[in-house]
């Protein structure tokens, strides 16, 4: 009997989204915004900068209040939710950490795990900093690590505040590997994509489409605060959308790998016209 | 590549360290002074339990023994409040002065001072012995208070804002000080700058049983801070998605800053550099995390500020120097070695 046929149970959404809408400083950032994320995916956030998915994450991380009843998390609206019980479930990366204090990489690690036995906890730090590769950094100070470094550090604090504990989890994470370079750009999505399993959903933002399209099984495309575009990557990766969203001209191609890949092409309809484009498009 | 790794101090070694240092500085803050009493002495004095009725005994254990205890407390209360709000702030430069509670108790003594004769004279009949030290509090930690709501908006405390407010009313309390100073005479004068450099020389028992309570409290409460804290330093946000309540966390740093500096600063007066300079060191040695740094800090921030008494009653003896002069003078240099030495190595 072919194991793929076997009926899955339906398992309830990670998270839920009901037509938020985010106002920062009088400004409405993301307006009338609703999804949906499933266990076991890893959806990507794309969009132009500016286009609200920092404040997305930060809103469904608890930093920035939205209407009550409007988010749920594994079916119970997200302000139910006892802050220090949802910490155990979902963790966030911030497009931003700085810190200046002397501390090692092991020590920040180990922020993520507080309330552990020193033995578990050294020993979920020792298998994140093998699987992130900054083993060799546990006892550097982290404010002298560079930035790719840092910011592997800061993804494995993340990752311990949920490692080895009881589902649901939801990863919220904001460009965590846009100081990456590419070896680590793959490890590090390789890693997420492991994941990814039932009752485990990544949010990603990104920038970069083709590791988008490579790991993510869903895309969705932030412009002006509204979803533009939501869908394979093969739905979503279409050079119509992408250059009325990011003003980039581009040719796609279907790789044998299985996945579509975006090359940027050289600008022969001038760049210029993108903006024209832009403000003529309906945004509803 | 450099493969520098960072060795902390291990804790029993560090503790066992600076607590030996509490130690000998307070055998030597026992016998020290203008009226000199030897260790032997003290050690046989206690083993009779006190029961003689001696000049000694008078010295020690009315004289040295609270002022002892009140150094130690001022000392550690300093520090581990400059831990506090350095943790806080996210700044290793930030000083328990930062949230006006200094300068609000400046001020606020100061009045008492100059005008304890005069436009306050009800005040000071009314609080006796005690019109300086409780202005002082409350001066200190309304001004913080004051700080706080100004940061306060929409049900937010930006600690950005309690910084810069903090900033602004120290310039404003220590323009209202400056302006006192104009109205003060001679012997107000005296008493003025002896009070903003501090000193513990008139410590007695009465002023322990008043500012300890508050300060033991911010000594006690303190460690409860230390896990979140710990996040803090990676910014509020991830203080929040780690899973603490940081609108509690940054009102109980500020409380137990505002209430136990502004109980020392009420009865010993302005004593700079322990809340700074402890703190940045202790961080070198036990490393960042509040759970190791703030024990560390009450226990070198005591030793350290029994250890200036003691200079401060010796060097120009029978006179003395004020404490916050001897801090002044040790710390200042010995900050700017270990700025060298960190830009030279
Ligand atoms: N606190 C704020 N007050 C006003 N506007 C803000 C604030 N934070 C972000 N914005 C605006 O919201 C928009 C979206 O920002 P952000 O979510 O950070 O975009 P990105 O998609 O690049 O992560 C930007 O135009 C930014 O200027
Ligand atoms: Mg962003």
């Amino acid at each position: 009997m072919p194991d793929n046929l076997t009926p899955l149970q339906p398992q309830p959404a990670i998270l839920e989204t009901h037509s938020i809408a985010i106002c920062l400083g009088g400004h409405p950032i993301v307006e009338d915004l609703s999804f949906t994320l499933r266990p076991g995916e890893l959806v990507a956030l794309l969009g132009p900068n500016g286009a609200g998915k920092s404040t997305l994450i930060r809103a469904l991380a608890g930093e920035i209040d939205v209407p009550p009843d409007r988010v749920r998390f594994a079916g119970r609206a997200m302000r139910d939710w006892r802050r220090a019980d949802i910490a155990r479930h979902r963790a966030v990366m911030p497009q931003k950490v700085d810190l200046q204090f002397p501390m090692t990489t092991r020590e920040v690690i180990a922020l993520g795990r507080p309330r552990e036995s020193a033995e578990n906890r050294q020993r979920i730090i020792g298998e994140l900093m093998a699987r992130l590769d900054i083993a060799r950094f546990a006892d550097r100070l982290v404010p002298t690590l560079s930035g790719g470094e840092q910011q592997r550090v800061q993804l494995a604090r993340v990752l311990a505040q949920i490692w080895e504990r009881p589902a649901p989890h939801l990863l919220l994470l904001d460009e965590c590997s846009s100081a990456l370079d590419p070896a680590h750009q793959q490890l590090i999505f390789r890693e997420l994509k492991q994941l990814a399993a039932p009752g485990v959903a990544l949010l990603v933002a990104v920038h970069d489409l083709n590791l988008a399209s490579q790991f993510a099984d869903r895309l969705m495309l932030l412009q002006s605060g509204r979803v533009v575009a939501e869908g394979t990557p093969g739905e979503v990766l279409v050079p119509d959308t992408l250059r009325d969203v990011y003003g980039l001209t581009c040719r796609v191609e279907a790789l044998p790998e299985g996945y579509p890949m975006v090359i940027p092409t050289p600008e022969s309809e001038s760049r210029a016209n993108a903006p024209g484009r832009l403000r003529s498009m309906p945004t509803g | 590549m450099h493969t520098d790794s960072v060795t902390r101090l291990s804790p029993p070694v560090g503790y066992g360290g600076l607590a030996i240092a509490l130690v000998v500085a307070s055998i030597l803050s026992l016998s020290s002074g203008a009226y000199p009493v030897a260790v032997g002495q003290i050690i046989d004095m206690a083993l009779r339990g006190f029961s003689d009725d001696t000049t000694a005994r008078f010295v020690v254990l009315d004289v040295r023994v609270p002022r002892l205890l009140l150094g130690a407390l001022t000392g550690a209360v300093l520090a581990v409040s400059g831990a506090l709000l350095q943790g806080l702030f996210r700044n290793p430069l930030a000083d328990p002065g930062l949230i006006g509670v200094s300068s609000g108790a400046a001020l606020a003594a100061v009045a008492v001072i100059v005008l304890g004769g005069s436009g306050l004279a009800g005040w000071s009949q009314f609080a006796g012995q005690w019109a300086l030290p409780l202005a002082a509090f409350a001066g200190g930690t309304m001004t913080t208070l004051i700080a706080w709501k100004i940061a306060h908006q929409q049900g937010q405390t930006s600690v950005a804002l309690l910084l810069l407010a903090g900033i602004a009313i120290n310039a404003i309390a220590g323009a209202g000080t400056g302006l006192l100073t104009y109205y003060a005479d001679d012997s107000a004068l005296r008493s003025l700058t002896f009070w903003s450099m501090g000193s513990l020389a008139h410590a007695r028992w009465a002023d322990l049983w008043v500012a300890g309570p508050w300060m033991v409290a911010t000594l006690l409460i303190a460690p409860l801070l230390a896990r979140p804290l710990d996040a803090f330093l990676m910014g509020e946000p991830v203080a929040g998605h780690l899973g603490y309540s940081t609108n509690w966390v940054k009102r109980g740093a500020v409380l137990l800053a505002a209430l136990g500096v502004g109980a020392a600063v009420a009865v010993t007066g302005l004593i700079g550099f322990v809340g700074l300079v402890v703190p940045h060191l202790l961080r070198q040695l036990f490393g960042a995390g509040h759970r190791l740094l703030l024990p560390a800090c009450a226990l070198g921030g005591s030793a350290l500020l029994v250890l200036a008494d003691c200079l401060a009653r010796v060097v120009v003896a029978p006179a003395e120097l004020p404490i916050g002069l001897v801090m002044a003078l040790l710390g200042g240099p010995f900050f700017l070695f270990l700025l060298m030495r960190h830009r030279f190595a």
